[in-house]
């Protein structure tokens, strides 16, 4: 196994550096796609065009819940990354089925939340406040799908190959897309949520 | 020099252009009122500006690319290895700079001056006109007068016209080129503009933005008179002109193209686009499909005169 | 849906098309298959993740757009040449101009300078290939689906006729039922993916593989240029993926982002157009001044003047380009003040720009400049290009702009801008990197012709519109009366048209030409040029370099011929390590293209069921640990003999 060196494993080989790079650059094209959706979702808010508004929709109990399943998902991903950087394979797949159940809990809730909204009566369908807040709200539970897909791939990779440079960066890179989606949901959280319930 | 010959051809392209067209000045340059007047001046005024740019360029340009050309008798010159210049880098950014300036300070004022009722009739009662813009004709409501025309209106001469502006659908621009410079009509807002005519005359307005299948055939006759002419229009209209109805209304905004009408009484009494409610009127599958067989221009609205008098 | 309803019908003109490309298709898979070529095919070209090879195969599809796009503009000249012209009706050009536009500016300006990229920056710099060369091969192979899906929709359903702009309400459901606005939303999507993937790709490309010694400010301009280019794609293209994803939603989902009913609003689509058109202008424009910078150097023998300047004014313009884009819409309505503070940005653009004309101008002073075909390019785009630029001001003023906007002032000044600027540049680019794409020199006799005929046809259909629109005529129009008094200057735009159409084609004979007869016998380094793309052979050894290159200064190889240090030496060449080829990124791509197809239709099953493929195709690559192979360094040192000669 490589030695302990200052530098960890994941920036271990120059293909494994420009691969890490690269997806920090593609998290900036991800920050300008979410910016482009928060700015319409600012743009429509208040056109509800006689349908239901944030107040008749939001709960704020269901959202504290999700907040939390993915916040600490978040910190057990971050925990399986120490683990991994301890190479220890078997804490670190812990800590990542760890992340996976949390994940697919605020899955489950966030489905649950589209229920609700259906059931309330707002649809894409209905509003231009429909949209854009289901839109927003539906791209990030998308992604947060696709990280669980990623996740299982990755989980798959490792129990194969166990903890190489390769398998190594594929994690930490799906680690920094993981922190990301909780970023975003942060935002959401405050701009969408808190704000239209006050 | 095969380069400079070639400018020179393009400049006497340019010029042989101008002058074929001197004959009759191009509508932005043949101002019928106050504002299109102001919009001229600026434009001359830039164009001036642009001139000298331009003619520094191609002289520059001309002289280096004449005076370092490869000949029989440089081959074995080999230029100098140049950092660049301080001093002429510098130049030529602060030249710009000055230009922009220079161009800049009429461009504000203009642009605040035409947002408002121009210079020197500020005393005068506009006449308000609601511009309703339909796939593809131009309705015009006059709420004072409570009349309606399609595809033309007249205006008296001399007195500031408001132009309150919306769409019943897709966008359009509302532009009159000899009296003043355009806006957009949008749906479910309403744009402003203030012309005026200082000359009676005839003019064309259009559409300048793209909306479907009828849109080259959208413009309108604008018909500047003396103030009496045009109340007697108006008079003429009162007692002749059928009455609008709801009905009616609804088919002139089918998407078709139409000549002129006339009407006693306007929409507004059921509908101001401007604050919603054009869904009504919209029937997707009046849209499928290929609706408009290819028509003559000349068949268009401005020329046709079809009249809607009372029998 | 029925099939007449399928299948465009009733048009003579389209079913002339339908016809000719059905017969096109039997022939070539006919062609392939009697020369057994299938095979070579696939593992030479469709599976490549050589950056030489995929760059070759943009351009190839870039000059195909470009003939179809170049058709829908001489069929717009045609219809407009005489007033109430009888050849096209309404719809026929609103389809016309449409796709003309986005073919141009999305399927030809960008792949052809996306494919010169490919080809010359990772030379430029010395590196081996690009970061991700698998991932530019799904780049390539997402925006040639894109592309197809994009210009069968003449054929199968209808084509978009909202305008390449596509403004809403118009493009909405509600004003154009028809699927071809479907077709635009879908077709640029997939399209889209592969141009953010590119960018990320030579951004990483450039911070991570220049050769030693070459720091960022020691780069050759077009990589330069490569760079900001990049950085504008990754901030600008996600908006319109946004845009364009929101467009789907309300036309085939109902949703209600742009529609005039449910509360929509109309001009969010405007400003996120623009949001994202206006810095893609310049993400076609700023390679292309790359390009000129290489040109303009070589051919004056002299290297670039205020390299710095030239830097810093590229930076410049990508920054401004981002704060510009209400000068789309200065007629919306807008305050007085947003429209003063936006005329200002817009000018602004012109101080860094006019600082580039000058640098350029001044390079070639006190040098001796060559006429060759690559260099008359670069030469005649100062000339033409200036009058683009101070149209533009004239534009960005939004008082004036009342006078000029949609018209076709604004339309001439735009094709003086990217013409010049964009169609110019590849040409320069293509004379002048061919003899490294293809081994031999493009004719520089037949390439006078197609110079000639390009810039005055260019001048002589452009020049009458400038005139035209200020008499108060808008775009778009597919027909005006006589008494208008348009037609002497429009006749003479549209045999303009024909002379450029001229030149296009003096060009494919070139390549024909050239192809068939000329030398090949020309070396690395044809034209005594500076920088190291010119330091390999002609055509590029698969590995590039054989020695990754120690660089001490701008144009690097200059001064290795001159101090003599163009040469390797055996004990130096080791194995070199190659990325293998790959199946995935053609089989993702075509994946994209069926489900996109379905979209269009709105048959959401099917597009749900074959979703499949494309989440198939990810885990596969995401289990793909296929590490490459080596060229063993006797190879390598063999193939170095063979070009160098001498060794």
């Amino acid at each position: 196994m490589a030695s302990q060196t200052s530098t960890p494993l994941e920036y271990s080989t120059k293909q494994n550096e420009m691969n890490i790079l690269g997806f920090w650059i593609f998290l900036g094209a991800e920050i300008v796609l979410f910016s482009t959706l928060f700015a319409t979702y600012f743009v429509l808010e208040q056109s509800y065009a006689g349908g239901p508004t944030q107040s008749d929709l939001f709960i704020l109990k269901d959202v504290l819940i999700e907040t939390f399943l993915l916040l600490t998902s978040s910190f057990t991903m971050g925990l399986a990354i120490h683990q991994m950087r301890g190479n220890n394979k078997n804490a670190m797949l812990f800590w990542t089925v760890a992340t996976l159940l949390l994940g697919l809990g605020f899955l489950y809730y966030e489905i649950n939340e589209f229920n609700h909204y259906i059931h309330e009566g707002l649809t894409l369908q209905t509003s231009a406040f429909g949209s854009a807040f289901l839109t927003l709200l539906g791209t990030h539970g998308v992604h947060v799908a696709l990280g669980i897909g990623w996740v299982i791939a990755l989980i798959i990779q490792v129990v194969r190959r166990g903890i190489t440079a390769v398998t190594a960066r594929k994690f930490f890179i799906v680690s920094l897309y993981w922190h990301f989606l909780d970023v975003v949901w942060i935002f959401i959280f405050t701009f969408v949520y808190l704000k239209g319930l006050m | 020099m095969k380069r400079v010959r070639s400018v020179m051809k393009l400049f006497i392209l340019f010029v042989a252009t101008l002058a074929l067209t001197a004959c009759e000045p191009l509508t932005v340059f043949d101002p019928q009122g106050p504002v299109a007047r102001n919009l001229s001046d600026l434009i001359i005024f830039s164009i001036i500006f642009m001139a000298v740019i331009v003619v520094t360029v191609y002289i520059l340009f001309g002289i280096i690319v004449w005076k370092y050309r490869e000949r029989e008798d440089n081959k074995d010159y080999e230029p100098p290895y140049e950092e660049g210049s301080k001093a002429l880098e510098v130049t030529w950014f602060i030249i710009p700079v000055i230009i922009v300036i220079a161009l800049t300070i009429p461009t504000v004022i203009t642009i605040s001056d035409v947002e408002d009722i121009p210079e020197g009739y500020e005393d005068q009662e506009p006449l308000v006109i609601h511009v309703t813009s339909a796939d593809w004709k131009w309705i015009f409501s006059y709420p004072e007068q409570d009349i309606e025309t399609v595809n033309y209106i007249n205006i008296p001469a001399n007195r500031p016209i408001h132009f309150k502006m919306t769409s019943a659908g897709t966008m359009q621009s509302f532009w009159i080129p000899s009296l003043g410079g355009q806006k957009y009509t949008m749906a479910n807002m309403q744009t402003q503009l203030y012309l005026v005519a200082d000359r009676e005359g005839e003019y064309i307005g259009r559409n300048t933005n793209f909306n479907g299948e009828g849109y080259a055939h959208m413009d309108f006759e604008v018909v500047a008179e003396s103030p009496s002419k045009f109340n007697e229009w108006v008079d003429e209209v009162k007692n002749t002109a059928n009455e609008l109805t709801e009905e009616k209304y609804a088919e002139i905004l089918q998407p078709t193209v139409i000549g002129r009408e006339t009407y006693n009484g306007t929409h507004l009494q059921w509908i101001d686009h401007a604050h919603g409610g054009s869904e009504k009127y919209i029937d997707p599958e009046a849209y499928e499909g290929h609706l408009i067989e290819n028509k003559k221009a000349d068949d268009d609205s401005v020329t046709d005169s079809e009249s809607n008098e009372k029998e | 849906m029925k099939l007449d309803e399928f299948f465009v019908t009733g048009d003579p003109l389209i079913l002339g098309s339908q016809i000719a490309i059905g017969l096109t298709m039997v022939g070539l898979v006919v062609l392939i298959t009697y020369l057994k070529k299938w095979k070579w095919l696939w593992n030479e070209w469709f599976t490549t993740v050589d950056h030489k090879k995929i760059g070759i195969m943009y351009i190839i599809a870039g000059v195909l757009m470009f003939f179809r796009g170049g058709v829908d503009g001489l069929m717009m000249k045609a219809q407009t040449s005489r007033p109430n012209m009888e050849f096209l009706d309404a719809q026929h050009y609103d389809e016309v101009f449409t796709t003309h536009g986005v073919v141009m500016i999305l399927f030809m300006a960008m792949p052809l300078l996306i494919g010169i990229i490919n080809v010359v920056m990772p030379l430029q710099i010395g590196a081996r290939d690009v970061a991700f060369p698998k991932l530019n091969a799904l780049s390539f192979w997402t925006f040639f689906v894109g592309a197809m899906l994009f210009n069968i929709s003449f054929v199968i359903g209808g084509s978009p006729d909202a305008g390449w702009t596509s403004y809403f309400p118009l493009a909405g459901s509600e004003f154009s039922p028809d699927v071809g606005n479907n077709y635009y939303a879908i077709a640029l999507q997939i399209a889209g993916v592969g141009t953010l993937a590119s960018g990320i790709n030579f951004i990483v490309t450039i911070l991570k593989m220049r050769a030693p010694g070459m720091k960022l400010m020691k780069m050759p301009m077009f990589s330069w240029t490569t760079l900001v280019t990049s950085v504008l794609i990754v901030a600008a293209f996600p908006i319109f993926t946004v845009a364009l994803a929101l467009m789907t939603l309300d036309r085939i989902f109902g949703a209600h982002f742009f529609t005039v009913a449910g509360g929509g609003d109309p001009m969010l689509w405007l400003n996120l157009f623009w949001l994202w058109g206006h810095p893609e202008v310049y993400i076609v424009v700023l390679p292309a001044f790359g390009m000129f910078s290489e040109v303009i150097a070589t051919f004056s023998r002299k290297n670039l003047f205020g390299y710095t300047a030239m830097v810093v004014s590229i930076v410049a313009i990508a920054f401004l380009s981002m704060l510009v884009w209400v000068h789309h819409f200065y007629t919306m309505g807008n305050s007085a003040a947003v429209n003063s503070v936006f005329s200002i940005t817009t000018m602004m653009i012109a101080i860094p720009t006019g600082v580039k004309i000058f640098n350029w101008l001044f390079t070639m002073r006190k040098g001796r400049i060559k006429f060759t075909n690559a260099m008359l390019w670069a030469l005649a785009f100062i000339p033409n290009f200036t009058i683009g630029g101070v149209t533009g001001v004239m534009l960005a003023m939004a008082a004036a702009d009342y006078q000029y906007h949609n018209t076709l002032f604004l339309v001439a000044h735009f094709h003086y801008t990217l013409i010049p600027g964009v169609v110019f540049a590849v040409f320069a680019g293509l004379y002048y990197w061919w003899p490294k794409m293809f081994g031999f020199k493009l004719n520089e006799k037949i390439g006078k012709w197609h110079f000639w005929l390009f810039v005055i046809g260019f001048n002589l259909t452009f020049m009458p519109m400038f005139f035209v629109g200020l008499d108060g005529m808008s775009r778009r129009m597919y027909t005006y009366s006589e008494s208008t008094g348009w037609g002497p200057l429009l006749g003479i735009s549209a045999v303009g048209s024909l002379v450029l159409a001229a030149g296009f084609a003096a060009l494919v004979y070139n390549i024909y030409w050239s192809f068939r007869y000329a030398s090949r016998d020309i070396g690395g380094d044809p034209w005594d040029a500076r920088t190291l793309e010119w330091a390999t052979a002609s055509p590029v050894q698969e590995y590039n370099f054989a020695i990754t290159p120690q660089v001490t200064d701008h144009d690097e190889f200059w001064l290795m011929k001159k101090q003599g240090r163009n040469t390797i030496k055996k004990e130096d060449v080791k194995d070199i390590h190659m990325p293998s080829n790959s199946a995935i990124p053609i089989i993702l791509s075509v994946a994209m293209g069926i489900v996109g197809f379905f979209l269009v239709f709105e048959w959401v099953t099917l597009a749900a069921i074959f979703s499949v493929l494309i989440i198939g195709g990810l885990i596969a690559n995401s289990f793909d640990y296929d590490d490459g192979y080596h060229i063993p360094a006797k190879k390598v040192w063999e193939t170095e003999q063979k070009w160098r000669g001498d060794l």
